[in-house]
């Protein structure tokens, strides 16, 4: 849109010469950008001063010893120490688990509803939408209290006779899971179902003209054009549970720890600065990486698309 | 059951070989809102142990909780929180994006980029990074210090939204009321922000809800009389299992749910215009 700059140019009088307009328009534009510039610079600085100038302090102190010399030790603690290697598997054993069961509960369900007449799905797309809105410390409250010893869940079991005791669904790895794939479902159904909304029918009905059985013309025409809205999702699924804090701290009972969680105490307890720093780094550095990586594959606004306000 | 043998449409396999689909379906949706239904009915029992469906049916932990003055104190730091919020990051977030759409700067895809930086960063690194500068510049505690926080939470929210919106807008509406006289802000007022007015309701709306749901920046520069709604729940819920905060979500599901509609109500009749 590069005649943008042209109305503000004003009035025409005597019409100049080509060299003077030509300069004139440059002037303009250069005007312009300014000006569109500054629009920018309120929400810039914002994220500046409250973000990137801290996360960068942050960098700087996982740098820095107990002495507040330079020093590795902050990271080579993380190499060496058991501890930080079972943290960081947590970490990315909850994170699959968490992606590959909302993958296999919530393809199907996205394949249901973009199946339906645009009215009745719209209708159960409220399911999807509703915890999407409603807090997530709600949503974790929720589960715990279903969950729990003496909850519905268990209640329900026994009086059905599925099971004779309570069983231990909360304060563990189960609970931690039921938690992170209810809040982290609609991450993965929305984009999922933004592209499948997308796909032309009549590429099926050309496969079933070519002979194609439904099952092929699925697996070989409609999954494979269904795939970007999947990647899509579960990369958003994965990077953020990968940071995921409240839902383990409270469905976890401390027996799963997070990375996220270790860096809350490492400040909250010990007050280590440098270490919480350092876990921090390692967290983002891992997070743009996987983020970097996919949006070569992917349109950036694609990933943040099918979130918010879809 | 002639819809068992019916294929589900004229390319697929008849209903009754992907029953499990429906099935599946059908229980994925009752997961998704299981928690929230259950939770709503829970919250008027008068056991110390949440039962569904209630014995005994009683408003007590609703009592217990506008009786409370810290519980009280909480909401309205909350609620202060969230406005302000809305607020600061929806205008400056609704700026940003309008220059990035019309300029074609070189430098528009580097600034897009870390505008949408706070949603991708995780929020703990933020929080314990605000939280070191705060106490620098003791803004810790103060309610100041939380908006500022939550803003940038919720400014990549409005830039992705009215971004969008932007895309389907045709500029040349603006451009036209200019070169009819009207200056720069008066065309954006008048012609284009009536025609993105629904996503920016509905960017404000959720950076409201952005900044009354966050929890974990608020856990770390939010406290004395300036402590969240959130950040107290939080705080209850890892010692026991407190029936008031029940009755809390139970509100807080109402204000969401209501946010909910109210954006799709908007949200509607931006598409159709």
């Amino acid at each position: 849109m590069s005649d943008v700059a042209l109305p503000s140019s004003g009035p025409a009088s005597a019409p100049p010469s080509g060299q003077t307009n030509q300069r004139e328009l440059k002037r303009d534009a250069r005007r312009e950008r300014f000006v569109l510039f500054s629009l920018c610079s309120p929400a810039l600085l914002l994220v500046l001063i409250i973000m990137v100038l801290p996360v960068g302090w942050l960098f700087w102190l996982s740098f820095l010893g107990e002495d507040g010399n330079f020093t590795l030790e902050n990271y080579q603690r993380m190499v060496e120490s058991k501890s930080y290697a079972r943290i960081f598997r947590n970490t990315f054993e909850v994170s699959l688990l968490t992606t590959a069961i909302c993958i296999l509960i919530g393809y199907p369900l996205a394949y249901f509803l973009s199946q339906l007449p645009r009215r009745t799905a719209n209708l159960c797309m409220i399911t999807v939408l509703l915890p999407f809105w409603t807090s997530l410390l709600v949503r974790t409250y929720a589960w715990l209290v279903l969950l729990q010893r003496r909850g519905v869940i268990n209640e329900w079991g026994m009086d059905i006779g599925l099971w004779d005791e309570p069983i231990k669904l909360v304060h563990n790895l189960t609970g931690t899971l039921i938690g992170m794939v209810h809040i982290m479902l609609p991450f993965l159904i929305l984009p999922v179902y933004g592209s499948m909304r997308a796909i032309d029918r009549d590429y099926l009905k050309a496969a079933a003209n070519l002979g194609a059985s439904p099952t092929q013309a699925f697996w070989r025409v409609f999954f494979p054009l269904s795939l970007p809205g999947l990647f899509a999702g579960s990369l958003i699924v994965f990077v953020l549970c990968l940071g995921f804090f409240v839902t383990p701290a409270v469905l976890g009972g401390g027996k799963v720890i997070m990375v996220s969680m270790r860096i809350a105490t490492n400040i909250e307890l010990f007050f280590n600065w440098g270490a919480a720093s350092a876990l921090g780094v390692v967290l983002l550095v891992l997070t743009l990486v996987i983020l970097g990586v996919a949006s070569r594959v992917l349109k950036f606004d694609q990933l943040l698309g099918g979130g918010h306000g879809s | 059951m002639k819809w068992f043998s019916r294929p589900a449409s004229e390319t697929q396999i008849t209903n009754g070989q992907r029953l499990w689909l429906y099935v599946v379906a059908w229980l994925v949706m009752i997961f998704l809102l299981a928690p929230t239904v259950i939770v709503i009915p829970m919250s008027f029992s008068d056991s110390q142990y949440l039962e569904f469906p209630p014995r005994v049916w009683s408003f007590r932990w609703y009592e217990h909780y506008f009786g409370s003055p810290a519980w009280m104190q909480a909401t309205a730091t909350s609620l202060k929180a969230g406005v302000l919020t809305m607020l600061v990051a929806t205008p400056i977030g609704v700026m940003a994006a309008y220059g990035l759409f019309v300029s074609k700067m070189r430098a528009a895809s580097l600034i897009f980029l870390i505008l949408v930086m706070p949603i991708m960063v995780p929020v703990i690194l933020v929080a314990i990074g605000v939280f070191y500068v705060y106490v620098k510049v003791s803004l810790v505690n103060s309610l100041l210090g939380l908006v500022l926080a939550h803003s940038i939470l919720a400014i990549p929210l409005v830039v992705v939204v009215v971004s969008s919106a932007l895309k389907s807008y045709d500029m040349n509406q603006e451009m036209a009321a200019r070169s009819l006289g009207a200056s720069r802000f008066k065309a954006f007022m008048v012609i284009t922000l009536p025609q993105i007015r629904f996503s920016v309701i509905t960017s404000a709306l959720l950076s409201f809800l952005t900044s009354f749901d966050e929890v974990i920046v608020a856990m770390f520069v939010s406290g004395g009389e300036n402590s969240t709604l959130t950040r107290n729940m939080f705080n209850a819920l890892r010692d026991q299992i407190d029936p008031t905060i029940a009755s809390i979500s139970t509100i807080m599901i109402i204000v969401s749910t209501s946010l909910l509609i109210l954006a799709q109500a908007f949200g509607k009749s931006d598409n159709e215009s």
